[in-house]
């Protein structure tokens, strides 16, 4: 074949397709649909909490393994950016590195454990401890987008439901969770009403972070991949956790436990697994930073 | 027919009719009692009910009589919102000062009034309750539908209509499923009393339970009804709820109203050839 032939006419081999990919796409999947994305996205932004399908394609993770959150911050992403990653709080569980990876090496941008230095920071079960602002987008990974899921099982009913508004079903959940346990059990996902409009799962967030979605100076998007939904809470809007007026919320503690690392018991702590009364810091970056000033 | 007057009136229903197909105005005048049938021999459409006038009191109980296929529960689920009625104005005096016919009203809007305008108990309490949820969990629902948000007081609330209808308040907190068909259809009507609604439907409230249980949730009613002093339907087949709980009733067939009176009169001296039938089948 001459040399003249291979430039006119189309690839016919893998060998010479392979050839002909000269340039790389910037964060994996081509424009056009990102763009798909991110008009789901504002549709998102612009009615709080209210769930927007979008396309949601194969990625080359498992969907169940942040397909939806990946798929999102690769919409969001430009060169200038600077990309967090963390599963539970950890920035080096494996999930977080193989994300974290797959973001820089698709679009060269810089990666940090730092919230300081991040401008996306995606995560799967919290929010990082670090005070977040208005440069920050925040990417959550959702595996159930539906806060009604448990109690509804028609689409089109769910979708009347939220169309109205017409909650009370949520509320009887919380009223006999009550009354059977006690206390309002659900501690990830606790639904929570959105700018007094929407009622959202906050999956897959424990509790404790539920306050800081609040009036949050941030913005956070939901991305839920196997679902095909995305849905977001803008920065300053109000996120109220459901709950009745005389049950008042409260948040996960470990009654006087502190970080065997950093010493702090005002973060989120978890227990080392196999160690009973062991706790640490769920966010290494903040327990990090904690001992080290 | 001439209908019988009633000062400033709860529910007030004028021309009220639905029909199962394609419409054909010639259709109605094939159908109805004079032709032994509801469904037209033409165009095979069912006239389920048609040209029904009525109106209820603030206190008063009126009964719509008939039997299977005679078109009452249908006339009764067009005013509950459960069925789209073809044609119709419905009236109800406590939503909008009566100024709005309800059947012009969205799906959404409708259902607004279920919360705290109009209730219904149906035959089949899995219809009106949540079989999976608890009694006290029942009552919760249309409080929290109305914006209850303190725990205690939707407790109290929910104890004090059990009570009121007779459930034993230790059976507050189990599931309904596990409820016998009476104990179902008081929490159903506990329910159903949650928000103080002006308007009561009862869609054969004691059908299906027996004759014992039957009496003591018609007793219940009764007391319910004279008590509260609710404008109230009763859609029965069997004349002895309808001569216990109702002055005045329709009696219905093939899809129209073919008498209007007062019930002990209906009972004394039916006029029409059909409500004579029925009296007759009831008496025996």
């Amino acid at each position: 074949m001459t040399l003249e032939a291979t430039v006119n006419s189309s690839p016919t081999t893998i060998a010479e397709l392979v050839g002909h990919r000269t340039t790389e796409t910037f964060a994996l999947r081509d424009e056009e649909s990102k763009r798909e994305i991110r008009r789901a996205l504002l549709q998102a932004v612009c009615i709080p909490g209210y769930q927007v399908p979008f396309g949601s394609r194969e990625m080359p993770v498992a969907r169940g393994w942040g397909s939806g959150g990946l798929q999102v911050t690769l919409a969001c992403v430009g060169a200038d950016d600077a990309v967090k990653v963390i599963d539970q709080g950890d920035d080096e569980g494996v999930n977080a590195v193989n994300l974290r990876r797959l973001v820089t090496m698709s679009t060269g941008i810089d990666e940090t454990t730092e919230v300081d230095e991040a401008t996306l920071i995606q995560s799967r079960h919290r929010i990082p401890e670090d005070d977040m602002n208005e440069n920050h987008i925040l990417i959550l990974q959702v595996p159930v987008p539906e806060p009604l899921r448990g109690i509804e099982r028609d689409i089109r009913e769910l979708a009347r439901m939220h169309s109205e508004a017409d909650y009370s079903r949520m509320w009887v959940s919380l009223y006999e969770d009550k009354v059977r346990n006690g206390v309002i059990t659900q501690s990830t996902g606790y639904p929570c009403l959105v700018a007094s409009r929407y009622i959202v799962a906050t999956t897959p967030i424990p509790r404790w972070d539920i306050p800081r979605l609040h009036q949050s100076k941030f913005l956070t998007l939901f991305g839920a991949g196997r679902e095909k939904r995305v849905y977001a809470i803008p920065p300053y809007t109000d996120v109220e956790p459901l709950t009745f007026e005389d049950v008042p919320f409260e948040v996960e503690s470990a009654d006087g436990a502190t970080c065997r690392l950093c010493g702090s018991s005002e973060s989120f702590l978890v227990e080392m697994p196999g160690k009973q009364e062991s706790w640490s810091c769920s966010d290494t970056a903040w327990c990090r930073r904690q001992r080290n000033t | 027919m001439t209908s019988i007057h009633v000062p400033s009136p709860i529910i007030q229903v004028r021309n009220l009719g639905k029909y199962y197909g394609n419409f054909d105005p010639a259709m109605i005048e094939r159908t109805g009692p004079e032709h032994g049938t509801a469904r037209d021999h033409v165009t095979a459409s069912i006239v389920a009910a048609w040209g029904v006038n009525f109106d209820v009191a603030a206190g008063e109980a009126l009964g719509i009589v008939g039997e299977s296929g005679s078109g009452k529960s249908t006339v009764l689920r067009c005013i509950a919102g459960d069925v789209a009625a073809s044609t119709g104005d419905v009236r109800l005096a406590p939503f909008e000062d009566g100024n709005v016919n309800i059947l012009d009203l969205d799906p959404s809007a409708r259902r607004q009034l279920r919360i705290n305008t109009l209730s219904v108990v149906y035959q089949d309490p899995a219809e009106g309750l949540a079989l999976g949820v608890t009694a006290g969990g029942n009552i919760a629902d249309p409080l929290t539908a109305a914006g209850w948000r303190n725990f205690g007081a939707i407790r109290d609330r929910a104890r004090e209509l059990l009570a009121r209808t007779e459930v034993p308040l230790d059976r507050m907190d189990d599931i309904v499923r596990n409820f016998s068909g009476g104990m179902r259809q008081r929490v159903q009507i506990a329910r159903a009393l949650a928000n103080k609604p002006p308007i009561l439907l009862l869609d054969e409230p004691t059908t299906g339970l027996d004759a014992s249980v039957a009496s003591g949730v018609l007793d219940l009613i009764r007391q319910l009804l004279e008590e509260l002093q609710v404008a109230a339907i009763v859609v029965s087949h069997d004349f002895g709820v309808i001569e216990m709980l109702t002055e005045r009733c329709l009696v219905m067939q093939h899809g129209r109203v073919v008498e209007d009176a007062l019930t002990d009169q209906l009972l004394e001296d039916p006029h029409h050839p059909y409500s004579q039938k029925l009296v007759a089948a009831a008496r025996t």
